[in-house]
Formats: C-alpha cells, structure tokens, sequence
C-alpha cells in the first residue's frame, strides 16, 4: 500500500510518498530525505542515537512509524545550527570534549536540547545524568555531556540568548 | 516481507470496523514503544496495524466526577506534567515515568503498557492498587473492566480482536489517601523489574489504615492484586507487627520464575521487602494530606 504525509522537517514542508508502512521516521529521514544526521545505533529504542525532537519533545526515531507522523515537526541535528553559529549546546560539547569518536553526539544533543525545553533538572548534575540515561555512549564520554549541558543551560539563560533555543 | 496496511482512523467506529475487517492478525497502536520492537524482531507479524492516536479521546487527561480520565494513547511526559494528577496520584505517575528513557516517555501510554501485557510491567501493579479501570471500546460499544482483568498470560490481554483501550479511569481520591509503586533493578536506569511493587491507601483521621490495595510485578505470569497483603493493612498503623504481616502476604502471593534477572528465592524476598517500603511511602503521603488538612 502507498501512504502519502506532509510533515515539516527543520522548518521545510516535505511531502512524502511510503511505500511500505513499516518505514520508521529514521528510515525516511535517512534513506529518503538524505539527512544522515541523525544515527541508527540499535534501531530498537535502547540507545538514543537517533534522537530528534517531534511536535518539540524527544523521542526515539527508531521507535515512530512515519505513517503516524503525519501532520508532525520533526527537529533534527541538521536543524540546530544558524548558518555557521553553531547553537549553544553543540558548542558546549566542544568546549567541554562531550564527545570522543561522535556516532552517538547528534542523539545526546538533541536529547540535550530536548531536556533544556523541559527545564525539569535545574542545575543538578544527578538529574541531568538522569535526564540523559536514555543516550549512551560507547565511549563514555558521560563527564564531559554532563559538563556542556550544564553550561549551555547557563549560556541560554543569560539575556543575550533568551531567544535562541 | 509479506504486506502490512496502516490506518490512521479518526472515529472509535472506524477503528473497530478495521480491528474486526482483517482477515489476518490487526493490532491497535499507541505510542508503538513496544508494537515495533516486535514488529522488527518477527515476533508479531500483523497483517494491519491500526494507529488510533487521531481517535478523540485517545490523548488527554481529564478530570471527572473527582477522578482522571486518561486517553489510552496519553503519553508518560504528559502524565508527568498533569500537576493535578501527580498530586492524587504520585505512584501512578511514578510508575509510567520508571518505563524507559524520556524518548520512550514521549510516546508510551499506560493502556500500552497494559495492553503489552509484559509480566514485569512498571505501570501496571501501580494502577491496580490504584483500582484503576480500563475503558475498553469494541463492536458491541463500551466496557469498563478492572486493569487486574486485562494480562492473562505473558504477552495475553482479554481484550478481543476488535477491542482497543480508549481510556483509563482512576477513581476519586478520599481524604487522606496515598500511593507509592517501587520497583527493584540492579541499576539505577533503563531496565526492566525484577520485582514491582504497588500500594495504594486511605487512612483516617487518626492515620489508622480504613482501605488498603497491593499489587506485586514480575513475580507471576501477570502482575497480581494481593487482597491477602491489602487486608493486613486495613485497621492498622504500620508497626512492625503489621508490616510483618504484609510482607508474608506479598511473599506467599509469589510465584516466579528464576531466570538471569533473579533466583526464585531471591525474587520472592524482594517482594516482601518492597511491600513494606512502598507502604511506608503511601501511608507517608496519605498522612501528608492529614497533616495538610489540619
């Protein structure tokens, strides 16, 4: 059976025609919009890889038919940046080396992102590592995540970036 | 790979039109945290899945006659966020935000959870000391049937093949009432109950327990009501004369199996233990609103 859905993707109106139901969002963004950003780790829910922010709350892309985003915003990692400004979390995961050899990064900072929009951990690092328990990493880059979300959290409360995230 | 339909029907009718339509295995979608798990091992191969996340009433959380209402597709984040539900109901919420990361909560539903029909399931020994009940819609309309009736087996509802959750009702909360789910797991995240337990009470003014619910998880092919456990709190405070009554009753209720999570021996202690502290925190809670009310 052919499905067509319209979903906004970073901001754009795609239109999109599945031919088979069982295509998750993170097969159609990967395999048909060309945006590899966002990574398959176990393609069953378990390590966050490939999260992305739907309708504004993170989810697993792995765990969403693409059938049942229709309609949806869907934020991806190719989504964060303005031009060449990074935003301030994934300038944070540089400054604060939140990341060793990257494959799961764009999962940890669109969960990042994510947490910072819930604003339910305040400054506390246990909460933050909690938060995140659903992005793992292989390399055990945990110190330095937990480090930039921390720090982006302030960089986005002072005045000059009320806007930005 | 043989061919699998989805619809996205907007009506209760229409759903259920399609659930019974289908010549071969049809299964309702809520949040899909697990259906596609299963859907990618062969576990299940259904030949249409229906998604009924566009149903009217499938996502939301209202109150009603001094209960909540909640849609049967109504994520964990949304729970986690209803400031009126968390008050009346802590263990409950609790245990739906135990399930998975923040990315699973942003899609699993408790009649997902429940409907699942997962041994182990964190929601599940919540809302059955919460006497909570499944509103469930199929051919013949509406029926409304105590969440302890829905698991019959591992991976097995009573629901029939035309049947979905559209809802769950928790019912009106008395003075003085508190719940509290705990679950055991070696770590602190991310993993799946070796034992679960809920408990549900109302106190009187005095703090003497006057009603009393317990569940228990992972103990059993389905998560279990304990009426034994409940009534060993009900005309009591918790001494340690009581709470030793309570802890046998969880543990006699017990039959589990030994598997890499826990010996049997092992599974069957916890249960007891978490009995108590989970009573602890109720009874705590439901004295909070004492105290509150004076």
């Amino acid at each position: 059976m052919s499905l067509s859905i319209s979903l906004s993707v970073n901001g754009v109106a795609r239109e999109v025609a599945l031919d088979d139901p069982r295509v998750t969002l993170l097969d159609l963004l990967r395999e048909r919009l060309d945006l590899t950003g966002t990574k398959k780790g176990c393609d069953r829910g378990q390590c966050g890889a490939c999260t992305v922010l739907l309708d504004g709350r993170r989810i697993n892309a792995c765990l969403a038919l693409a059938a049942s985003c229709d309609g949806a915003a869907v934020l991806t990692i190719e989504g964060l940046a303005q031009g060449d400004t990074l935003h301030p979390v994934q300038a944070a995961f540089i400054a604060h080396d939140g990341l060793q050899c990257g494959f799961c990064t764009p999962g940890q900072i669109m969960s990042a992102v994510g947490l910072l929009r819930e604003a339910q951990t305040g400054d506390d690092p246990e909460r933050v590592r909690e938060a995140m328990s659903g992005n793992l990493c292989r390399c055990g880059a945990y110190a330095g995540i937990t480090e930039a979300i921390l720090d982006a959290q302030r960089q986005l409360a002072a005045p000059d970036h009320a806007e930005a995230a | 790979m043989p061919s699998l339909n989805y619809a996205a029907p907007t009506s209760v009718q229409e759903a259920v039109a399609l659930l019974a339509g289908a010549a071969g295995l049809a299964k309702p979608m809520a949040g899909g945290t697990d259906l596609l798990v299963q859907l990618r091992s062969g576990r299940l191969k259904p030949e249409l899945i229906v998604d009924t996340k566009q149903i009217p009433g499938m996502i939301g959380i209202r109150e009603e006659a001094g209960g909540f209402v909640i849609g049967g597709a109504t994520s964990g984040a949304m729970l986690e966020a209803h400031a009126a539900l968390k008050a009346a109901w802590p263990g409950v919420v609790e245990a739906m935000d135990l399930i998975g990361s923040e990315q699973i909560q942003g899609r699993a539903s408790l009649a997902g959870n429940l409907c699942n029909a997962s041994p182990a399931a964190d929601s599940v020994p919540a809302m059955i000391a919460a006497a909570a009940v499944a509103v469930i819609v199929g051919p013949k309309g509406e029926r409304t049937v105590p969440v302890e009736s829905i698991v019959v087996s591992p991976g097995r509802t009573s629901l029939a093949r035309d049947e979905f959750i559209l809802a769950i009702r928790l019912p009106p909360r008395p003075a003085h009432s508190g719940d509290a789910y705990l679950r055991f797991i070696p770590r602190t995240e991310m993993d799946i109950a070796v034992v679960g337990c809920g408990v549900n009470v109302t106190l009187d003014a005095a703090g003497v327990c006057t009603a009393a619910r317990v569940s228990v998880g992972a103990v059993a092919p389905t998560p279990l009501l304990v009426a034994e456990a409940g009534a060993a709190l009900v005309g009591h405070t918790l001494d340690e004369a009581t709470l030793a009554k309570l802890d046998a009753a969880a543990r006699a209720a017990c039959k589990p199996i030994s598997d890499k999570r826990g010996t049997i021996e092992y599974r069957i202690k916890v249960a007891g233990v978490l009995a108590r502290r989970a009573a602890a925190i109720a009874f705590e809670r439901a004295a909070g609103r004492v105290a509150k009310g004076h």
